[in-house]
């Protein structure tokens, strides 16, 4: 029945679903269609990842090439920013420290968590359990209008006075608020009402989320029958939801201090430029941020990392034609990840004069939770032996994902134990962890998430040629760009310096950074421009192949398991046509007497047979 | 296209979506304020000695808002459970009276405000002579009301001194300061009882710093204002949603009093919570 | 392996183990990459669709994995417990004796580090937040007339102006507690396998033994601001001779009002 076309079904759809047509606004502005917003999730998401991208490039710039004119683009941006900003056309450390936040902003917070959790969440989730929409759609729309507002505050905040909040994504106190002390709306307070905003989002998203999977399973969706990556979204929604309050707590707090004067963050005594003493009260603690901005932060770096892992489960599974191998460990591997990561986040402040008895605390639970993360990983691994691996665009990103993560988390270990913190914190080797596990990581996971669903969305498939092509120079320049960075890393060239280490740098009779290492920066840089290029053959396919790709002639291209192919393509409103029953778990392809080697959860035995 | 269990229970949850809804958005609203406590016992903590302000909040009538939110938990309760009965007339009595005990609490709160705003303390560069309770104390921090030619002026700081040109000012003393210990403190509350302490004549060049009980007095008034402010913001929307359900929303009752009722469950889940946050609100910032 | 790593010059004591740590969690890191990339990279070839067009519903069905796992859980609890955490101990709380050790206090500020040295009677002179002002941002007793009669140990203090350079005795404990005057930076000699972030408000002390002389950098590794990427301070490891000579030198330079 999967494999039957439902262009019947269509008209049908149509036709019925006729007396209840909505006028352009209802149905793409302001809609309360599970999968239309989604969709808007997902394109302003990719659209802000190409920003948060385009920003890093320009600041690749100034790392290879310090104090040197940025080549065409100088001047333009000049006039968009002040000549003062980029001296001569060349970005100037300002610039390069506002850039260098909101890229950490905009690509943790309106990247990667907008596609990963809200727009696959969205679209994928309630397909999957068999439900008509979310359980609050109004609450969903709101959720989605949040975002956006908080996207356009980030957005602007690139051009008032004082430019965009450049204490780093961290905003770390006092530097988040005495730098710009003079300008009242700085951008740091815009980056603070951003991301009270964003918060909200997240939160409303993560209530509906929660209730959909608790509430709306399709009759005979158990707990243990849903779709892997129903479960990662679940366990996400429940980080969000517990998480991101303490930060909206610790950003009200700030914007206090920056707005009203108060000192939370502020220590008495503060002395700017050395013999300016700062008019506050004072008494306030710098850690208290920190510990606030950790608590959530840290929780996040999953909310990052397992949307992805639920993604690439599915695509393994469909394209190896077997079932995912230890699908209750990993169910339970996501429960162990989701509580744990709520009690490791102190391991980001290992050198802000911890003692050993919380420092030991907070190693032991950093190393307990890698442990499940290898499970996940080595599950997924075990999966790959005895299947029938078909080698399409989708899989080729979910197998990468896993060395690439692999790598990522890896070399987390020697971050998590801090007698090498000691020497590798706050230097690129962090830098290289992270991007590890986001870039290669979750992007490709995303990327992989993006060609699986694209036909059941548009009712088109995308390029496979083209997507193949995508592939590789990805594959290959993300390694360029992260790898190098280890080994500066380990040389001790720190973050967050607009000139690459050109400080540092050895001289005579002085132990500093080798030539070769600060040489490694434009080989990065280079690798992150190609990386740059590396993209067009995507984004001109997934444009293009709305109204130009392969038309899918199947409900269920990909010969899948699970109930979102079960549906009209693309899915008409309400979702389903008729009604919907589970008989079985989410991966049972290859079942031995069975008539076709994919069994959709909505089949009854007695169909599957023959 | 109709929503599942939207209004009746799901019989292997046996929730109604909308109550597992506001159940979640409690849960993160408990980690909300749980993050301000903690930052309030840190900060707490970690003041140095004798600059953590106490015995400076109303504490009657702190008790008597906290009397006031209680009742309004208990009508709200009374109210649904009248609705329950189908008694909508008894429903709208009780309901009432929960949001004049909202919009009475908000009244209370902002004349506490008020009359911080308007309350100052100075730190002098030499110290001086007042009475604290019966005897003479000199020092250089004082508490009390500020006197600009007949006028009890609001919000000054230090710098105001400079912009308004004001070379002096009158000012009352309080006989007591939270550098005391609590029980000193409320001895010399008692003993000046009544009497008119005089004011005296401050100098604004003696002035080290001056300011209003506003947020940036000091980090204590700092997460008081924050805390009691964002409570107030849920005492607001509370009594908002209420007032809706309670009359345009009404209509509802009419049509699908199951939903009516659920959403007057609801808005009551959510009543019951900010209480409760005010239930520990009140001890932790005006008791301890 | 250092080389293959890349870790940079050594030049103090527990900077070795640091190293040796360095070394092993990477060793174990190796291991499972190579370990499961081979098998990976086996895999999909092994069962790639043209070579194995019928999957196994069943898949693996020994226990393997479990064993593999747990060795790694295995592995990870001796480099916790067998190394981490008492390296740790030492570098955080085994502070060396006072008196055998060369003490002395490191200010950050945008954007330069700064030192204090106490004289002969190796203790520092007392300060107090109160006396905190534009002229005495330390708010040290011997800036402000009033107070520095009781005050007679700071008289011979030895105060470098903010972007001096710094001196320390070779193959001698040094203590340093540090802190900072406006926002967070963190004081890192990447050839001391040293971080320590200099917090307002909080004095935190280090210590730590060099074991060459040469001069080295000091990094700032806390985004502080614009200057962020320039504020390098430049600490000097000299023979105990040299060292007292070098201080002598700069004794009786008057506290100067940025430290
Ligand atoms: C998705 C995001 C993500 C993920 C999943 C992780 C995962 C982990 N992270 Fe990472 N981390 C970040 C994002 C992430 N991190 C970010 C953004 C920062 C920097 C923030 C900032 O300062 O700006 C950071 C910083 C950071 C620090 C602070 C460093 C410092 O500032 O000094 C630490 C320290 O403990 C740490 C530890 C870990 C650990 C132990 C894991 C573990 O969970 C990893 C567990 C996984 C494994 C152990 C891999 C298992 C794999 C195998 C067994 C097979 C491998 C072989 C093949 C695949 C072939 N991370
Ligand atoms: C999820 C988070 C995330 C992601 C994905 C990335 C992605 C990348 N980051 Fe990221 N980065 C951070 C989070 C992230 N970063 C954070 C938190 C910091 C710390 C900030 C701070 O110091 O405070 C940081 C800092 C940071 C630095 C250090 C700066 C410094 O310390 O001075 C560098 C340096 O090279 C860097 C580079 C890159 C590069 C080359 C990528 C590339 O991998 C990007 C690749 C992107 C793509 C391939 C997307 C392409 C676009 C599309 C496909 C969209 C198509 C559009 C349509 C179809 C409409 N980043
Ligand atoms: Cu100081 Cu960075
Ligand atoms: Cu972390």
């Amino acid at each position: 029945m999967g494999a039957t076309t439902h262009a019947g079904h269509h008209h049908e759809v149509h036709s019925d679903s006729h007396h209840h047509e909505l006028g352009f606004w209802q149905k793409y502005i302001f809609s309360t269609d599970h999968k239309v917003i989604g969709i808007q999730y997902g394109v302003m998401s990719l659209l802000f990842m190409l920003f948060g991208f385009s920003l890093m490039m320009l600041m690749r710039w100034s790392i290879a090439y310090p104090d040197t004119p940025l080549p065409v683009l100088g001047k333009a941006l000049q006039h968009v920013f002040g000549p003062d900003a980029l001296p001569n056309g060349a970005m100037g450390p300002d610039l390069y420290n506002a850039f260098g936040a909101m890229h950490g902003t905009i690509m943790v917070f309106l990247a990667i968590v907008p596609l990963a959790f809200a727009a696959f969440g969205n679209y994928v989730v309630p397909l999957q359990i068999g439900a008509p929409d979310m359980a609050f759609p109004r609450v969903n729309m709101a959720s989605f209008q949040c975002f956006f507002l908080g996207g356009v505050v980030m957005f602007a905040s690139f051009f008032i006075p004082g430019g965009a909040a450049k204490s780093g994504w961290t905003s770390y106190s006092p530097l988040a608020t005495l730098a710009e002390r003079g300008i009242m709306f700085n951008g740091q307070t815009f980056w603070l009402i951003g991301m009270v905003l964003l918060i909200t989002s997240s939160l409303l998203g993560a209530v509906n989320f929660i209730a959909t999977i608790i509430q709306l399973r399709a009759p005979g969706m158990t707990w243990m029958r849903l779709p892997f990556f129903c479960w990662a979204q679940f366990i996400t929604a429940f980080i969000l939801l517990l998480a991101f309050p303490p930060l909206e707590a610790a950003g009200v707090m700030q914007l206090m201090d920056n707005l009203f004067g108060t000192s939370f963050f502020l220590p008495s005594g503060l002395m700017m430029g050395g013999t300016t003493p700062v008019p506050v009260s004072g008494g306030g603690s710098p850690l208290l941020w920190q510990h606030l901005f950790w608590f959530l932060a840290h929780p996040e770096v999953y909310v990052l990392i397992l949307p992805a892992m639920g993604i690439i489960s599915e695509i393994i599974s469909n394209n190896t034609r077997k079932p995912l191998w230890g699908y209750k460990s990993l169910v339970y591997s996501v429960f162990a990840v989701g509580f744990i990561s709520f009690i490791v986040w102190a391991h980001h402040m290992y050198l802000t004069g911890m003692g050993t008895k919380i420092s030991t605390f907070f190693q032991t639970t950093t190393m307990i939770i890698s442990i499940p993360s290898v499970i996940i990983l080595t599950c997924l691994f075990i999966s790959l032996w005895g299947g029938s691996i078909r080698f399409n665009t989708q899989m080729l990103f979910a197998l990468a994902f896993l060395p690439m993560f692999g790598i990522g988390g890896l070399t987390g270990l020697p971050l998590g134990f801090n007698f090498s913190d000691l020497h590798l914190h706050d230097t690129y080797y962090v830098i290289a962890h992270f991007h590890y596990v986001v870039a290669p990581g979750t992007i490709f996971g995303l990327f992989a998430g993006i060609y699986h669903w694209y036909p059941k969305i548009t009712g088109r498939f995308m390029n496979e040629f083209w997507g193949k092509v995508h592939f590789w120079l990805s594959l290959i320049f993300m390694n360029a760009v992260f790898q190098p960075m280890f080994l500066q890393g380990m040389h001790g060239m720190i973050r967050r310096m607009y000139n690459g280490g050109a400080t540092y740098a050895a001289a005579a009779n002085q132990v500093g950074l080798p030539p070769e290492i600060i040489d490694l920066n434009r080989w990065v840089s280079h690798g992150a421009w190609f990386l740059g290029l590396a993209q067009i053959p995507f984004i001109i396919n997934f444009f293009w192949s709305i109204r130009g790709g392969k038309k899918v002639t199947n409900d269920n291209p990909w010969d899948a398991t699970t109930l979102e192919w079960d549906t009209p393509t693309p899915p008409p409103h309400g979702n389903f046509d008729k009604p919907v029953a589970i008989y079985r778990g989410p991966y049972e392809y290859s079942v031995p007497g069975h008539a076709t080697d994919f069994t959709m959860q909505s089949m009854p035995d007695k169909a599957a047979k023959h | 296209m109709e929503i599942p269990y939207n209004h009746e229970a799901r019989p292997d949850t046996g929730l109604y979506n909308a109550k597992v809804g506001i159940w979640l958005f409690l849960a993160s609203e408990v980690m909300l304020f749980g993050a301000l406590f903690s930052a309030y016992i840190l900060l707490r903590v970690g003041a140095d000695p004798g600059t953590w302000p106490h015995g400076l909040l109303n504490i009657p009538i702190g008790t008597f808002n906290t009397a006031v939110l209680i009742t309004s938990s208990v009508t709200v309760v009374l109210g649904w459970a009248a609705l329950q009965m189908g008694n909508f007339a008894a429903y709208r009595k009780y309901q009432a009276v929960t949001i004049l005990c909202a919009l009475g609490f908000l009244g209370i709160k902002s004349f506490e405000y008020k009359d911080k705003f308007g309350h100052y303390e100075v730190w002098l560069k030499e110290p001086v002579t007042v009475k604290h309770g019966q005897k003479e104390v000199k020092t250089d921090r004082l508490l009390g009301h500020i006197d600009y030619n007949g006028t009890h002026p609001y919000f000054w700081k230090t710098e105001t001194l400079a912009a308004k040109k004001v070379e002096s000012f009158k000012f009352a003393p309080d006989p007591y300061h939270y550098t005391m210990s609590a029980k000193e403190m409320a001895h010399a509350k008692r003993d000046s009882a009544g009497i008119e302490h005089a004011e005296i004549e401050i100098k604004s060049s003696q002035v080290k710093r001056l300011s209003a009980f506003v947020p940036a007095h000091s980090t204590f008034f700092a997460i008081y204002f924050t805390l009691t402010a964002l409570h107030g913001l849920h005492v607001l929307g509370g009594a908002l949603v209420i007032a809706y359900i309670w009359g345009p929303g009404a209509k509802l009752w009419k049509t699908n009093p199951v939903q009516y009722t659920n959403r007057v469950e609801i808005s009551g889940l959510f009543w019951h919570f900010v209480d409760l946050v005010w239930i520990f609100l009140f001890p932790v910032i005006y008791l301890l | 392996m250092e080389k293959l790593l890349g870790l940079p010059v050594l030049a103090s004591e527990h900077g070795a183990e640091v190293d040796k740590f360095i070394i092993y969690v990477h060793y174990l890191m190796i291991v499972l990459f190579v370990g499961w990339g081979a098998y990976f990279l086996y895999a999909i070839w092994r069962f790639r669709s043209s070579r194995n067009p019928k999957a196994s519903y069943a898949g693996v069905t020994s226990n393997v994995s479990s064993y593999l796992e747990l060795a790694v859980a295995a592995v990870e609890i001796v480099l916790l417990v067998g190394f981490a955490v008492p390296l740790w101990a030492r570098v955080a709380d085994k502070f060396p004796p006072e008196k055998e050790s060369q003490l002395m206090r490191v200010t950050g500020q945008q954007f330069a580090w700064g030192a204090r040295y106490p004289g002969a009677d190796g203790k520092f002179g007392k300060q107090d937040i109160t006396l905190v002002s534009s002229a005495n941002p330390m708010g040290l007793y011997q800036l402000d007339d009033k107070r520095k009669a009781e005050d007679p140990e700071g008289a011979d203090d030895i105060n470098l102006p903010a972007n001096a350079e710094i001196a320390i005795p070779v193959n001698k404990d040094i203590i340093v507690s540090i802190t900072s005057l406006d926002v967070i930076h963190s004081f890192k000699v990447p050839a001391f396998r040293l971080t320590q972030d200099a917090i307002p408000g909080l004095r935190l002390p280090i210590h730590f033994k060099a074991t060459r002389t040469n001069t080295y950098q000091i990094n700032c590794a806390q985004l502080c601001g614009v200057g962020h990427s320039n504020m390098k301070g430049i600490i000097k490891v000299v023979s105990q001779a040299e060292f007292d000579a070098w201080l002598k030198s700069k004794a009786g330079s008057a506290p100067v009002s940025f430290e």
